[in-house]
C-alpha cells in the first residue's frame, strides 16, 4: 500500500514533480553562476571552469541527477497532463478561467514543452559539442614575439604550445585535447576545449547570431512564466503552506522566477551586441 | 430584465446533449438564480415543453445540492455563494448567460444540468468518518482539550458542503479541495487523529479510482468554493499523505 502510494498515486506524482522541479531550480542557479563568467570572466577562466564541470566527480554525479530530473519531470508532467485531460472528457461551452487563476498556472504543460525543446536545442548546440564533437577547437592565444605575431595553444599546465607545430604535424592532437609528439608518440600536454569560442561564435554568427539571441531571450521568458507558478507550487505540493512562510516563499519565488531568466538572457544579449 | 439563456439540454445519461437558447423576460434583480430557472420552467411547462432539470434542495447555501456552471464559473460570478444564493442583480439587462452542468468524468450527467456526484459519497465512505462507538458512554466534548486554532481550522474546513464546485472549476477536474477538506476536518481533531493515516491513504486512493484529475495548484478551486475552503487544506492533505506513505 505505502509503496505503491509513493509511486503511483496522484499525490505521489506531484511530490516527484515538486522535488525534481526544485532540484532543477538549484541547477539553474548553479548554471547561471557558471555562465555569468562569460560576461565577467575571460576565455581561459570560462574554459577552465568547463574542464572542472566535465571532470569533477561530484559535478558529474550532480549532472546525472540533473539529466534524470529533467527526464522525470517531463515524463511525469506528460502523464499528469494525460490524466488531467481524461478527467474532463466533455469540456465547457463557455469558460472564464482568468476569473479564478493565473495564465501561467493553467499553461504549465505548454510552457514546459517549450522549455524541453529549448533544452534539447541548447544541449545540441553546446553540451553535445563539448562532450562529443571531434572537431571542437582548442583555445589559442596570439603572442607578440619580437614583433612577430605567433599563435599558441594554451595548455592545462599553464604553458603554451606553438600552433605551427600542430600545423606541421610535429605534434598531433589525440582524444580531442591531448597533444602528442608525432615522432615519439608521447603525450606532451593537454589543451583547453574552447567552449568560450563556441558560445561567442554561436551568438555572434553573422547570419544566425541575432535570431539565436532572440530565441534564447524568448526561451527565458517562457522559463520565467514556468517558474512564476512552479516555484511556489512545488512547496504547496510538498505540503509546505503556512501563513508564517507563505509570504517569503511567494516573494522569493517571484524574485527567482524573474531574476534568474533575466540574468541568463543578458548573457547572449551581451555577447551579441556588446562583446568583442 | 431581459436575458438570453444558453442551457445544456440532455435527455439522459446516454443521449447526446446540446446547448439550447431560451429568451426570458421580467427577471428581477432580487430574484435568486434558481428562482429565475423556476420561472423559465413554469413557462416551458405551460407551453408543454420539458422543464430544465437542475439540482436543488435547501436553497439557503448549506445542503450542497445546487451546482451549475454559469458563464464559465461554478456557482456563477459572485464569490462565497452557492447558485441558490446567487442574485440576478449580478447580471445586466440583455446579458447572455451560459448554464452548463459541472463537467468531470467522475460527475456524469444524468439529465440536463443534473450530474451524479456519488463519487464524492464513495470517497467519504473510504475514510471520511470516525470509527469509534459513540453510543452509551460518550465522553464529554469539553473534557478533551483542543487548541483553539485547530478547533477553528477544523470548523472552517468542516463547512465544505461537498457541492463539487472545486471539481467543476479545476481545469483538471481534480477533487483535491473536497478530499483535503474532509481529511483536514478529522486530522485536526483528537478523535480523528487515531485513524488519520489510513484515512488519507484510503480517501486519496478512492479519489484516484473515481477518475478525478491531479492538482496543479492553479487555485481556481479556492476562489470558486462557496465556503472559502483554502488551498492550505490541500497542503495539509499532501503532508498527511506523505507521512502516511512513508510509515
Amino acid at each position: 500500500m505505502a509503496k505503491s502510494a509513493l509511486l503511483k498515486s496522484s499525490l505521489a506524482k506531484k511530490y516527484w514533480m515538486a522535488l525534481t522541479g526544485l532540484f532543477l531550480c538549484l541547477f539553474l542557479a548553479g548554471h547561471l553562476a557558471g555562465n555569468l563568467q562569460l560576461i565577467f570572466g575571460d576565455a581561459l577562466q570560462f574554459n577552465q571552469y568547463a574542464v572542472f564541470m566535465t571532470t569533477n566527480p561530484a559535478v558529474k554525479l550532480l549532472s546525472y541527477v540533473t539529466y534524470i530530473s529533467i527526464v522525470f519531470h517531463a515524463i511525469d508532467g506528460i502523464l499528469l497532463t494525460i490524466q488531467n485531460r481524461k478527467a474532463r472528457p466533455i469540456g465547457y461551452a463557455k469558460e472564464n478561467p482568468s476569473a479564478n487563476s493565473h495564465w501561467a498556472s493553467r499553461n504549465m504543460a505548454i510552457l514546459g514543452s517549450l522549455i524541453l525543446i529549448f533544452i534539447i536545442t541548447h544541449m545540441v548546440n553546446f553540451w553535445a559539442v563539448m562532450h562529443f564533437d571531434e572537431n571542437m577547437p582548442l583555445q589559442t592565444t596570439t603572442i607578440d614575439i619580437a614583433g612577430q605575431k605567433q599563435e599558441f595553444y594554451l595548455t592545462t599546465d599553464g604553458g603554451y604550445l606553438p600552433k605551427i607545430q600542430v600545423e606541421q604535424k610535429a605534434v598531433l592532437i589525440k582524444n580531442r585535447t591531448e597533444f602528442f609528439d608525432a615522432a615519439a608518440n608521447v603525450k606532451l600536454k593537454d589543451g583547453y576545449k574552447d567552449l568560450h569560442k563556441i558560445t561567442f561564435d554561436y551568438f555572434q554568427d553573422a547570419k544566425y547570431g541575432l535570431i539565436a539571441t532572440i530565441m534564447y531571450v524568448l526561451a527565458m521568458f517562457v522559463l520565467a512564466f514556468h517558474l512564476l507558478h512552479g516555484f511556489a507550487s512545488a512547496f504547496q505540493s510538498l505540503g509546505v503552506n503556512h501563513p508564517k512562510y507563505n509570504g517569503f516563499i511567494r516573494v522569493f519565488g517571484k524574485g527567482f522566477a524573474i531574476l534568474v531568466p533575466l540574468l541568463f538572457a543578458t548573457i547572449p544579449v551581451y555577447i551579441h551586441f556588446f562583446a568583442k | 430584465m431581459k436575458l438570453t439563456l444558453k442551457i445544456w439540454r440532455q435527455k439522459n445519461a446516454k443521449s447526446e446533449g446540446k446547448i439550447v437558447e431560451y429568451p426570458i423576460d421580467g427577471i428581477d434583480g432580487d430574484m435568486s438564480f434558481l428562482e429565475m430557472l423556476d420561472i423559465l420552467n413554469d413557462g416551458l411547462i405551460n407551453k408543454g415543453d420539458e422543464p430544465v432539470a437542475f439540482d436543488h434542495d435547501c436553497r439557503e447555501g448549506i445542503c450542497g445540492m445546487c451546482s451549475l456552471f454559469i458563464n464559465g464559473e461554478a456557482h456563477g460570478p459572485d464569490r462565497g455563494v452557492t447558485t441558490c444564493q446567487l442574485h440576478m442583480r449580478m447580471f445586466k439587462d440583455g446579458d447572455t448567460i451560459f448554464i452548463e452542468p459541472f463537467r468531470a468524468k467522475a460527475f456524469p450527467v444524468i439529465r440536463d444540468l443534473v450530474v451524479d456526484r456519488s463519487s464524492f459519497d464513495r470517497i467519504q465512505h473510504a475514510g471520511g468518518f470516525i470509527s469509534v462507538g459513540t453510543s452509551g458512554n460518550t465522553q464529554d466534548a469539553n473534557a478533551i482539550p483542543i487548541p483553539k486554532h485547530d478547533a477553528d481550522t477544523a470548523f472552517d474546513v468542516a463547512s465544505c458542503i461537498g457541492c463539487g464546485a472545486c471539481v467543476a472549476s479545476c481545469k483538471n477536474a481534480s477533487a483535491m479541495l473536497f478530499v483535503s477538506a474532509k481529511v483536514s476536518q478529522f486530522a485536526l481533531l483528537p478523535q480523528g487523529k487515531v485513524e488519520a493515516h489510513d484515512r488519507v491513504l484510503n480517501m486519496v486512493r478512492q479519489m484516484d479510482e473515481e477518475g478525478f484529475g491531479n492538482c496543479t495548484n492553479t487555485g481556481a478551486c479556492e476562489v470558486e468554493c462557496p465556503k472559502g475552503i483554502s488551498l492550505e487544506s490541500i497542503a495539509r492533505m499532501n503532508r498527511e499523505y506523505l507521512v502516511a506513505s512513508v510509515k
